[in-house]
């Protein structure tokens, strides 16, 4: 039976799905042995059916992200973090060092969307469309919210990262990540 | 032509003049201009730079990294509650609630009419007459909500801190030099430091009639471990000091005594100033020291006055400077240096940084300091337990140590306990000595937690009362805390990560960052929101932590946490609950999502159910 992979990118930057595309002309070795099911790669938003291998890139800064987060827990059996703002909030988090202030949210919209001297905004709205999701008082890293099997860390991790990667979970052995892969000093 | 000095600049000149600008005593200068000018504002940085061809970024970093020194204006009169374990059980909020009530101000801040600020600090060593605070550089112990009341009226009439002395302590404690109501509380005297009568410098006279070599072959044959905590053989520590290749050698004393619920050397230092310069001086005859430090730590300071008098007799007596005892050629003084307040300092790398008038940092180690220590000389860093010792041994003989304690751990050890108990002080008890023996002597009360060798140290339960005091067994630096029943373990866990939070130096990543980490994972096991994996997470954190940090405070701040899972299990049983949801009980989106409705004005569209429905 084919394993059956999703992907989701949360507070991220896609960049780790970019990655992702690295593995290059392996990704026809790798269609022969599993499949996708959710995941933009294929723009599948649902879960059709119960995962092996969940992906998540990027950590959780809206309640959308953590209602997502919350649904790849409940259809994958194995979930992996990948990259570093899913597990430890990467870029997304700094706004969590805005902490001395009495209403640090409040603050945080106010630099990203009037303050900041690269805005320019004349009406001084800050977006609050009912279609919005809202944010969290700050940002999660996806450990903080659901339980995470695996973690690959990494700006992005690299193609050949991830293939290893997918290539032990799918059979189910420890991967054989040499230094060189997951070294980033 | 002569600058005219004004204002901070004159305060400044002075205070560096008064140290003939040396850049190894800033630490002294700084205190000096924060005591004139009640901050170290920016402006008064970039003149002290130039005055002592520093920088201002150097500068501030000492300001910052040392607790008694402060940028912002800091009130006339500053108060420091002492914020051990002890004292929060002994009730120091309900104190600290007093003086911030009478005094119209909160916790970390200053008046605005800048005559007072008031704040917490670390156990300033006062542990068995909790809870205590410093008031400027005077102690004050046993406090109560009625006393803290009396000291706030007494201070706004007349703002000398001296008149706050009522009845003086015991021993040298009612000297005119000290003049603190702190009591010695010792309660068990033991034949090497507390017996009574001491003969004075008998140590020192028979040392200086052998040889070096023998002095130190004496010591080694003792058996004396370092008193400090970290046990390293003394005589082993002159040998290599003496053999480096070195002009000059220096000898330190270590009195930050710094550890929760220490308070051993207050009691040394308040009692015994003669016993420890004898044994300073013998060490500086053995290695062929000419210089020595005693560090004394900042919340001491009320001691110095009495500790430099002593030191000013012992010059008149022949005692220090040149040809000790009429010993021709062997010449050898000490000066004291007083820190301010940084628990690090109390590990020798960090302490002779401190010395150096740097951030109190550690420093990498090989090389050691016996090869090169302060400024690059060969120096030995001991205890002020460890220097009394070393005298005595001198004076009664290697094998009259040896003959008390046990194999391994010979002779006495000064034990400071606090706590529940009724009678807590200090007690010289022999090496070898079991906890629930302490404990009878200390008339613990229900004791079921006892924490020895402080916040560093190993916490046991009721299982493991039968253990012995000894490097081999429990050791300890001197601290020995004993809780009842009615104390909560994970209470006393988080305050010691609390405070190796604070005290950490921030230099290297595993301490800096591995601590803050492993106090969130306790509080979420605090609040029965954990599973088993969080043990493992703690456990598995700890090692990284003990493994890759630079310094004995990143070796041993996890031991409270792995102490109390080995002895503790129940409790911890107890708290955590296996979950199959997926999900972290941690994580609360309600809570998450509380600012963002009240700044969006509306409510979710997935966690708020009612959503649309509510609508009035």
């Amino acid at each position: 039976m084919k394993k059956r992979i999703a992907t989701v990118s949360l507070a991220g930057c896609f960049g780790c799905h970019m990655s992702l595309l690295d593995i290059d002309e392996r990704i026809l070795d790798l269609l022969k042995v599993a499949e996708f099911d959710r995941t933009p790669l294929k723009d599948l938003k649902k879960f059709t059916k119960r995962c092996d291998i969940g992906l998540i890139e990027g950590g959780c800064c809206n309640e959308e992200n953590v209602h997502t987060l919350q649904e790849f827990r409940n259809n994958c059996d194995v979930l992996v973090a990948v990259g570093a703002c899913a597990i430890m909030g990467g870029l997304p988090v700094m706004r969590n060092a805005i902490m001395n202030s009495e209403d640090p949210l409040r603050e945080c919209l106010e630099e990203a969307y009037m303050n900041s001297p690269s805005v320019y905004n004349a009406t001084n709205d800050i977006p609050n469309d009912p279609a919005l999701p809202l944010i969290l008082d700050k940002v999660y890293n996806c450990s903080e919210v659901v339980k995470i099997d695996y973690q690959v860390p990494g700006c992005p991790p690299s193609g050949d990262t991830l293939w290893e990667t997918l290539t032990a979970l799918i059979k189910g052995v420890p991967a054989d990540l040499p230094y060189g892969l997951i070294k980033y000093d | 032509m002569r600058k005219v000095r004004k204002g901070i600049s004159a305060v400044v000149y002075r205070s560096c003049k008064a140290f003939n600008h040396d850049r190894t005593r800033i630490l002294d200068i700084l205190r000096k201009v924060q005591t004139s000018l009640g901050c170290i504002s920016g402006e008064t940085m970039e003149m002290l730079a130039e005055e002592l061809s520093s920088h201002r970024v150097e500068i501030e970093g000492l300001v910052s990294f040392y607790s008694f020194f402060s940028e912002k204006p800091k009130g006339k009169i500053t108060i420091r509650l002492s914020d051990d374990i002890v004292d929060r059980f002994a009730g120091v909020d309900k104190v600290a609630k007093v003086f911030s009530d009478e005094l119209g101000i909160g916790m970390g801040q200053t008046s605005s009419d800048l005559n007072f600020s008031l704040e917490y600090t670390s156990c300033i060593g006062m542990s068995d007459q909790a809870p205590a605070a410093l008031i400027n550089e005077s102690v004050v112990t046993k406090l109560t909500p009625q006393s803290a009341r009396t000291i706030v009226r007494k201070l706004k009439q007349n703002p000398v801190t001296s008149n706050l002395v009522k009845k003086k302590g015991d021993g040298n404690n009612a000297d005119p030099l000290i003049n603190a109501p702190v009591k010695n509380n010792i309660r068990r005297k033991g034949d090497v430091l507390l017996a009574d009568r001491l003969p004075a410098e008998a140590g020192l006279k028979k040392a200086l009639k052998m040889k070096a070599d023998a002095v130190i072959q004496e010591i080694g044959h003792s058996g004396l471990r370092g008193r400090g905590g970290a046990g390293y053989s003394t005589g082993l520590k002159w040998e290599l000091a003496r053999k480096a290749k070195a002009k000059e050698r220096y000898v330190i004393c270590n009195a930050d005594e710094g550890e929760p619920g220490t308070f051993k050397d207050r009691v040394l230092l308040t009692e015994r100033p003669d016993l420890i310069f004898e044994g300073m001086t013998i060490a500086a005859y053995a290695i062929g020291g000419t210089k020595g430090i005693l560090y004394l730590r900042a919340e001491y300071a009320y001691l110095l006055p009495y500790m430099e008098s002593s030191l000013k007799k012992r010059r008149t007596a022949g005692l220090l400077g040149k040809n000790i005892t009429g010993k021709k050629g062997f010449a050898f003084d000490i000066r004291i240096q007083l820190g301010a307040g940084a628990y690090i300092c109390g590990e020798e790398s960090s302490l002779i940084s401190s010395c150096e008038g740097l951030r109190g940092e550690p420093k990498t180690r090989p090389p050691f300091p016996v090869e090169k220590g302060f400024l690059g000389f060969p120096t030995v860093v001991n205890n002020v337990e460890t220097f009394c010792c070393a005298a005595r041994i001198l004076d009664k003989g290697a094998r009259w140590f040896s003959g008390i304690g046990t194999d391994q751990s010979t002779g006495t050890k000064l034990l400071s306990i606090s706590g529940d108990c009724t009678r807590p002080g200090i007690y010289e008890v022999p090496y070898g000595v079991a906890v629930t023996d302490v404990l009878d002597m200390a008339g613990a009360d229900a004791p079921a937690i006892v924490q020895v060798g402080g916040a560093s140290g190993d916490m046991i339960g009721r299982s493991s009362f039968h253990r012995k005091i000894s490097y081999e067994d429990l050791p300890t630096g001197g601290s020995f805390m004993t809780f009842n029943a009615s104390r909560n373990v994970l209470s006393i866990v988080d305050y010691f990560l609390e405070f190796f939070v604070h005290e950490s130096c921030g230099y290297c990543t595993p301490c800096r960052v591995g601590n803050v980490f492993l106090r969130e994972r306790i509080q979420k096991i605090k609040n029965g929101l954990a599973e088993e994996a969080d043990l493992r997470y703690l456990k598995d954190l700890s090692n990284t932590i003990m493994m890759t940090s630079r310094c004995g405070l990143g070796h041993t701040s996890p031991k409270p946490v792995l102490s109390s899972i080995a002895h503790f299990p129940i409790v911890y049983a107890s708290l955590t609950k296996e979950r199959t949801d997926g999900r972290q009980a941690s994580f609360d989106i309600q809570k998450a999502l509380e600012e963002s409705r009240r700044i969006a004005k509306r409510q979710s569209m997935i966690y708020d159910p009612v959503y649309g429905e509510a609508a009035d």
